[in-house]
């Protein structure tokens, strides 16, 4: 048995995937080295969560193969872990029961262990429900760290909070990678995000890779910093260009539908209204 | 201190209120009785029916019957909500489960189960199988959807959730399904019991020779109507005590959900 590296390491090679007559993703190739962090951004619908949920097994592709380390994907990822936008904590099982779930061995000590690792071992007996938004989502950070995976698969668990619970929970899973060395996949509608903890930002659009951008900067990354400033920008100008081109993309014509339904409310509110 | 003792004193008057209405409804109904408002053949006043409760407990026919009732209910209410939850996870939990027996199941569900009494007492006779089918199958219904609805409600989140930490099937059903079902069992089982002590109640009076149905019947031919109030209020005595007995259910398995956590003070 040969030693794998700590980090897992993927290859999708023209990966599709297709619900009924909607191709999500097209060929889409992409490689991650071991241990490196890829943040995935584009706009929504573009099929984020939805390649997410091929690299953990829970979907298939229709074509195209996902190669982990070396070897083709076929079922359930055995070695991935994944945090969702909610924190789908169990709420009958108590934080480190919720912690342990799926571990086999010494399940007790193990969980008290990751609780340490988010701050939240002194809340490890109480019901997930006496807890905040941002309490929840770093016990779901260490559930999915308790097994320590090789692989971690985020799929915009950071959305639902607040600026301040965000930053430190963005602090928090840097200074987790580094300490541990898995690979990581996190997608996010924040570019800043993506550019604070990212070694690299992936952009997708109409089912391909849009944009690969390296991000050089060195970390700690300070937000403040000109060359921080720039690369946000210019992701952010790479969003916009794209939709400005694509005037008939589905966002663009969303924008508009909002509008006029926006306005036939307003009619239908009237008479109901007399003034 | 005076803090804590004040909230004992309103713990107190909490426990005590809900009491104050039926105490006040006996009071008056004594001195109706008493002043002759109320003849004692329509109600008798409470005194009397005390009295009457006393000397069945003392003759132990109270006792009799009254263990007669609670092991036809509670057999009653083993076979049948046995089958109701059985049917109500198959179906739950697997689709093809559901296509085969769902559309049976509903058609049968339509039937009211005191319906069927004529047929019970042609199969059975008044003996005990009549009772406890009748139950069983009053029971089974309010047990099987709720079982099924909350099989079929868990949120598909924490399922999939449970997939990718790698839960296997029966940890799956074990630690996600049936919990997060159990709230709604639990009403399915509160109902059911409320419908168990109904079909008992009628069964024992139409067709039976022992019970507590019985004990009424028998007293109204000898005009006793003291014992037949004692009986009614048995009744809503057992059923209450029911009722208690799967609220302190609900409060222990149900520790986790925010409607049953008293925060620390
Ligand atoms: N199970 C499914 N069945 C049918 N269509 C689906 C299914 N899952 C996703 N889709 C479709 O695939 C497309 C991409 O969905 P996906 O959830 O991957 O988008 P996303 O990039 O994660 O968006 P967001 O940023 O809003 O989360 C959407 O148009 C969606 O309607
Ligand atoms: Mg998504």
């Amino acid at each position: 048995m040969t030693q794998l590296p700590r980090g897992a390491d993927l290859k999708l090679l023209d990966l599709g995937k297709r619900f009924g007559n909607h191709a999500v993703l097209r060929e889409l190739n992409l490689e991650v080295a071991s241990g490196q962090f890829v943040a995935i951004v584009g706009r929504s619908g573009c099929g984020k969560s939805t390649l997410l949920r091929l690299v953990s097994g829970l979907d298939h592709p229709t074509s195209g193969i996902i190669y982990q380390d070396g070897n083709p994907l076929r079922q359930l990822n055995r070695s991935a872990r994944v945090m969702f936008q909610d924190a789908r904590l169990l709420p009958w099982q108590r934080v480190w029961e919720n912690v342990g779930l799926g571990v086999q061995q010494n399940w007790k000590e193990r969980s008290l262990w990751a609780l340490q690792q988010v701050g939240l071992a002194s809340h490890a007996q109480d019901w997930p429900s006496t807890l905040s938004g941002g309490q929840r989502q770093r016990v779901a950070l260490a559930r999915a760290l308790v097994s320590q995976p090789r692989l971690f698969l985020l799929d915009e668990p950071l959305s639902a909070l607040d600026a301040l619970t965000r930053m430190d929970m963005q602090h928090l899973i840097e200074r987790l990678w580094q300490e541990q060395g898995f690979t990581t996949v996190l997608i996010t509608h924040d570019v800043e995000e993506a550019v604070a903890l990212a070694d690299r930002v992936v952009m997708i659009d109409t089912g391909r890779v849009a944009l690969d951008l390296q991000v050089s900067l060195s970390r700690p990354r300070q937000r403040q910093e000109t060359a921080f400033v720039t690369l946000v920008e210019r992701i952010l100008k790479h969003i916009t260009g794209l939709e400005s081109r694509e005037q008939t993309s589905d966002s663009y014509r969303l924008s508009l539908d909002i509008r006029s339904e926006h306005h036939s409310h307003h009619q239908y509110s009237h008479p109901a209204n007399p003034q | 201190m005076a803090k804590n003792k004040r909230k004992s004193r309103l713990n107190w008057l909490e426990q005590v209120a809900p009491w104050g209405v039926p105490i006040l409804l006996i009071i008056i109904w004594q001195l109706l009785s008493q002043i002759g408002w109320l003849p004692t053949r329509i109600l008798p006043a409470p005194t009397s029916v005390l009295q009457a409760a006393i000397q069945l407990a003392k003759s132990g026919e109270l006792w009799r019957n009254l263990y007669i009732s609670t092991v036809r209910a509670c057999i009653g209410f083993l076979i049948g909500g046995g089958i109701g939850f059985v049917l109500g996870l198959l179906n739950g939990l697997f689709p093809i489960a559901e296509k085969l027996l769902d559309t049976t199941i509903q058609m049968v569900r339509n039937i009211p189960h005191l319906a069927l009494i004529p047929l019970v007492i042609l199969w059975f006779g008044i003996g005990e199988q009549a009772k406890i089918f009748l139950v069983a199958i009053g029971v089974m219904f309010p047990i099987y959807l709720n079982t099924y609805h909350g099989i079929r409600t868990v949120d598909g989140g924490l399922i999939e959730m449970g997939k990718v930490y790698g839960l296997k099937p029966w940890e799956l059903f074990w630690r996600i399904s049936l919990p997060g079902a159990l709230p709604s069992i639990l009403v399915g089982v509160r109902y059911a019991l409320g419908i168990m002590w109904l079909t008992l109640i009628v069964a024992e009076t139409i067709a039976a020779d022992s019970g507590i149905g019985y004990m009424a019947m028998n007293a109204r031919e000898f005009l006793q109507t003291d014992v037949v109030v004692f009986s009614i209020l048995l009744y809503a005595l057992l059923g209450k005590l029911a009722d208690m007995a799967t609220a302190l259910l609900e409060k222990r398995l149900l520790q986790w959900h925010p409607n049953y956590q008293t925060v620390p003070a």
